[in-house]
């Protein structure tokens, strides 16, 4: 593991997933994001963290072009998709359709059940959104993310809702979808053990600039319990300012 | 099985406190009550006529005082001999004729009143323009009570056909657009946005996400149009015409014939109830995805 500081060199830039150049965002006098720089490379994991209210969700509307910055730049790819915290699935919509919202083409129906499939949604096309439960609907939710092949995959605390043990199974998807779909991912979440198990690499929000970065190189064994993992996190937990609490 | 205990408890025991033991609940399966004579008794009587208990019972307590002598003949004929001076009217030619001189009426305002009332409505919810251009005039004419406009109607285009008609798809368009716009508005932001990310076009947006969004609320309006347009025929036919079930009516008034004003009542209620039933069917076929509440 090593633990690198904020500026991240340009070597990252080649044929980046996401590039965030010295953006600003503020609402009325309150600067959220200030001066922000960050970049996602080609088919990396990096997870987002910070504490409720830092400004993350505002960093990944504005990468999703949901919002414009008030200064600054931000590039990413056209083709990109969000997995939003709730599921936002069409209620009047079987799974399916839900599914291809998004997609054109004679084939769009074969596509989608592939990727429910994939995501161990395979029979349950035909349900309506309200017979899923919440960890049901999340999957549809990132099948709908994942069926339009992105380059570039937005996840704006999209387990925070789940229970735990949901959660987990949800990270071990998440893992597995990776060696399939080869898109770069930037996952937003406040939550350190989620960001250890799912990360490349972790940066830390505060004050509206990304603080510090840690590049995570862990198997995944690791990754549930080892020296180095508890190394991380009480890092992590360090720059979120809750060192003296754990 | 693996039991793991961890010696210290999370949370370390308070100090004795005596807690006072309040009333507990338990729960066991229905059938597992104890069935007494009663119970079942009970069980079987449970509303055996559903939601037309309340009419049934009227319609009984009606005949019965009708019959006693309660009731004047002309205040309140007995229902049995309203069913009678319908199957009179039908027969002596009257009752046919009428009604379908008003469903047509009914029927043609409606076609007029909800067909300007979906356009605009439809274009009020989807385009800022459309609103500008319909939501004020339609909210003014929210306002103006639909059978002070009558009077109006009457110096503007007669006594004819054309003021009936014209007076229900007043009625019928005006709640449609209001209802209309409102669902189109009030669809779920967040799913627009969503449907925006996945790369779904406009086309996309609108037959996806907002006509499905505002099914409820079209839903909604449609039962107030349907409600209002017969209002407004009871209204245009009530006031000069010479043939309709308002027409009916009037002369049942008239000549002192209860009975068929009392029929004319009845197969307005009929409308009534045929129009909220057709609704009912299109909310269940079209609203399949939203389970509903169901009382106990």
């Amino acid at each position: 593991m090593s633990t690198t500081v904020a500026t991240q060199s340009a070597q990252l830039r080649r044929q980046a997933g996401a590039v965030v150049e010295k953006v600003v965002r503020q609402f009325g006098n309150r600067v959220v994001l200030d001066n922000l720089d960050l970049t996602v490379a080609d088919e990396e994991l990096v997870v987002l963290l910070g504490p409720s209210g830092c400004g993350k969700s505002t960093l990944l509307r504005l990468l999703a072009g949901l919002d414009r910055p008030d200064g600054g730049r931000v590039e990413v790819p056209a083709k990109r998709a969000i997995v939003f915290q709730a599921d936002r699935l069409l209620p009047w919509q079987r799974v399916l359709r839900n599914v291809t919202l998004g997609l054109h083409g004679p084939d769009a129906d074969q596509r989608a059940l592939d990727v429910l499939c994939e995501v161990g949604l395979s029979g349950r096309e035909k349900a309506w959104p309200k017979e899923l439960s919440g960890g049901e609907a999340q999957r549809v939710s990132l099948a709908r993310a994942l069926v339009s092949e992105p380059e570039l995959v937005l996840l704006d605390e999209p387990f925070a809702a789940l229970d735990a043990i949901t959660r987990l199974r949800m990270h071990d998807l998440v893992r597995a979808l990776r060696s399939k779909h080869h898109a770069a991912m930037l996952l937003v979440t406040h939550d350190v053990d989620e960001a250890i198990a799912l990360a490349d690499r972790v940066v830390v929000m505060s004050n509206g600039r990304i603080g510090t970065s840690h590049l995570v190189e862990l198997s995944a064994a690791d990754r549930e319990a080892s020296l180095a993992r508890e190394e991380l996190r009480s890092a992590l937990l360090e720059d979120l300012g809750l060192a003296n609490q754990h | 099985m693996t039991d793991v205990s961890l010696k210290a408890p999370a949370v370390a025991p308070a100090a004795e406190t005596p807690r006072a033991t309040s009333g507990r609940e338990v729960f066991l399966p229905r059938d597992a009550r104890r069935q007494t004579g009663f119970s079942t008794f009970r069980e079987r009587l449970r509303w055996p006529l559903g939601i037309y208990t309340t009419p049934i019972a009227v319609l009984i307590v009606w005949e019965v005082l009708a019959r006693a002598g309660v009731l004047a003949k002309t205040y309140a004929p007995a229902p049995t001999s309203i069913v009678k001076s319908a199957v009179d009217l039908w027969q002596q030619g009257v009752l046919g004729p009428d009604l379908a001189i008003s469903l047509q009426r009914a029927g043609i305002g409606l076609a007029i009143g909800l067909t300007v009332g979906i356009v605009t409505g439809v274009l009020g919810g989807l385009l800022r323009s459309g609103e500008y251009l319909f939501n004020g005039i339609v909210q003014v004419l929210n306002t103006i009570p639909l059978l002070a406009v009558l009077p109006l109607m009457i110096v503007w285009f007669g006594i004819d056909e054309l003021t009936k008609v014209l007076l229900i798809s007043f009625g019928a368009g005006v709640p449609m657009y209001l209802n209309l716009f409102a669902a189109i508005r009030g669809v779920d932001q967040r799913l627009i946005e969503m449907a925006r990310t996945t790369g779904a076009g406009t086309w996309r947006l609108v037959t996806r996400v907002l006509v499905p969004g505002a099914l409820p609320g079209f839903l909604v309006g449609l039962r107030f149009s349907l409600a209002y347009s017969v209002l407004g025929l009871v209204a245009a036919e009530t006031v000069n015409a010479d043939e309709g079930l308002g027409f009916l009516i009037t002369q049942g008034q008239t000549y002192l014939q209860t009975n068929q004003v009392f029929v004319g009542l009845v197969i307005y209620s009929l409308l009534g109830l045929l129009a909220d039933q057709f609704v009912r069917a299109l909310e269940r076929v079209l609203l399949r995805w939203r389970p509903s509440y169901e009382a106990a």
